[in-house]
């Protein structure tokens, strides 16, 4: 260090002409001692301070997003377990009331079976007496047939002949002709 | 040009007035070497009360969810804290209080360097190579209290076969020894050569308004446009060298914790 006594009072900050102000090592110590204060107080205020205090919000938020995944976790699993329970009873619930169905069905087409079996047999007996009616009918029919015939038959030869046929004769005739 | 007329306004024209370090208090002299309160020291304390305030204030809410400001905090934390734990793993967070001052001081005193008027702490050498010894130092400290003689080892990568040891040892020392070096250089290089290629450009638009009347406004656009953009660049640098400076300390200091590669 050539720093004489006259030259630092004026011309060692200001700079003497010539002398680059980075490379000027009057203001070495100066920047130096200044230096040293302010970065160990910066070290300090952050070490001590500062960063703890960062860290703990930093952590605090950490934990928090921690309990808060669990507590999902949980959350989710157990409406995984009411989902499948769920589930289950549904399928009992199905699976009974199909049961209940069949069975439904089975009674009622047996009742159905049944009445059908009543109806036809009433049926048939309704049908065989509408035969037997009918067979009545068409006798009774057919025996009128006979004395219509007879009678027609007598006013005919009697228009054509001018006398009343025996009645015994027409109706011997009319059956020849019916039978 | 007329050089006599922009000798007279040396100081607004010249590049170099910018990085003079000028007293404000002198406290007068200790072993020949004047002692005094400086503008680089007020903006050292600026840096200070800025970072350690800017923090406590972030950070006063503690919010669960966090705020803007708070939200910057976080990220520069946890910034740090990545790039550290990249470089040393676990064992390294021992040092980062110390990575998070050299990264947030550094960064703030080249961004004060941004704001037109102010005084750039960084470009100063001795500023730099008082960090960087720092860094040099705690390492060598650390390896050695921390590895034995085992620190050693590091200059000795393993698998080098035997008859080429000798000359990788020698290399590995001399590049070992030149860490401060190219450490402080590179951000006080950086720093001083940005701001005076800044201040030589806007000094072009002076120049060019006061030498060449109506012309000079016009061609002073360009180098405005190259200062804005010089602006921007330089804004880049100021990170980028805060967050060069920072990883390579974590690179060091990892040797230090591990020193057998």
């Amino acid at each position: 260090m050539a720093t004489a006594t006259g030259q630092t009072g004026t011309v060692a900050h200001g700079g003497p002409k010539g002398v680059f102000p980075p490379f000027n090592k009057d203001t070495f110590g100066s920047q130096l001692l200044w230096l040293a204060i302010a970065f160990a107080a910066l070290y300090l205020l952050l070490a001590r301070v500062a960063l703890p205090r960062l860290a703990a919000i930093l952590e605090v938020r950490r934990g928090r997003i921690d309990d808060d995944i669990a507590q999902a976790g949980k959350l989710k699993s157990e409406s995984e377990a009411a989902i499948e329970s769920y589930q289950k009873a549904l399928a009992e619930a199905r699976a009974k009331a199909q049961a209940l169905a069949a069975a439904m069905r089975q009674e009622l087409m047996a009742a159905a079976e049944q009445r059908k079996k009543q109806l036809e047999g009433g049926l048939a007996a309704k049908l065989a007496e509408a035969e037997r009616k009918i067979e009545a009918t068409k006798s009774a029919a057919m025996a009128h047939v006979r004395g219509i015939a007879v009678d027609t038959a007598g006013a005919i030869v009697e228009e054509l002949v001018g006398k009343a046929p025996g009645k015994a004769a027409v109706e011997r005739a009319v059956d020849a002709a019916l039978h | 040009m007329k050089s006599n007329g922009l000798k007279e306004d040396a100081s607004d024209m010249d590049p170099i007035h910018q990085f003079e370090i000028k007293k404000i208090v002198s406290f007068g002299h200790i072993g020949g070497v004047e002692i005094a309160f400086t503008n680089s020291a007020a903006f050292m304390f600026g840096a200070v009360a800025l970072i350690v305030g800017g923090l406590m204030l972030a950070t006063a809410g503690r919010a669960l969810v966090p705020g803007r400001f708070q939200s910057v905090a976080e990220i520069t934390y946890e910034f740090v804290a990545d790039m550290l734990r990249q470089c040393t793993g676990e064992a390294g967070m021992r040092f980062f209080p110390l990575v998070f001052t050299l990264f947030s001081f550094i960064l703030v005193l080249n961004l004060f360097g941004m704001i037109p008027g102010l005084f750039t702490v960084t470009s100063h050498i001795i500023v730099t190579v008082a960090l960087a010894l720092l860094v040099f130092v705690t390492v060598i400290g650390y390896g050695f209290w921390k590895n034995g003689l085992r620190f050693f080892k590091l200059f000795a990568p393993s698998g080098i076969p035997i008859y080429i040891l000798p000359l990788v040892v020698l290399i590995e020392i001399i590049s070992f020894l030149s860490r401060p070096l190219s450490h402080s250089v590179r951000l006080f290089a950086n720093m001083l050569a940005g701001h005076i290629t800044l201040k030589v450009f806007a000094g072009f638009i002076g120049m060019l308004a006061t030498g060449l009347g109506v012309f000079g406004f016009v061609v002073g656009i360009l180098p405005l446009s190259m200062t804005v953009a010089l602006t921007a660049l330089e804004l880049l640098v100021a990170f980028l060298q805060a967050y060069v400076f920072t990883m390579l300390t974590c690179i060091y200091l990892n040797d230090a914790l591990h020193p057998g590669h």
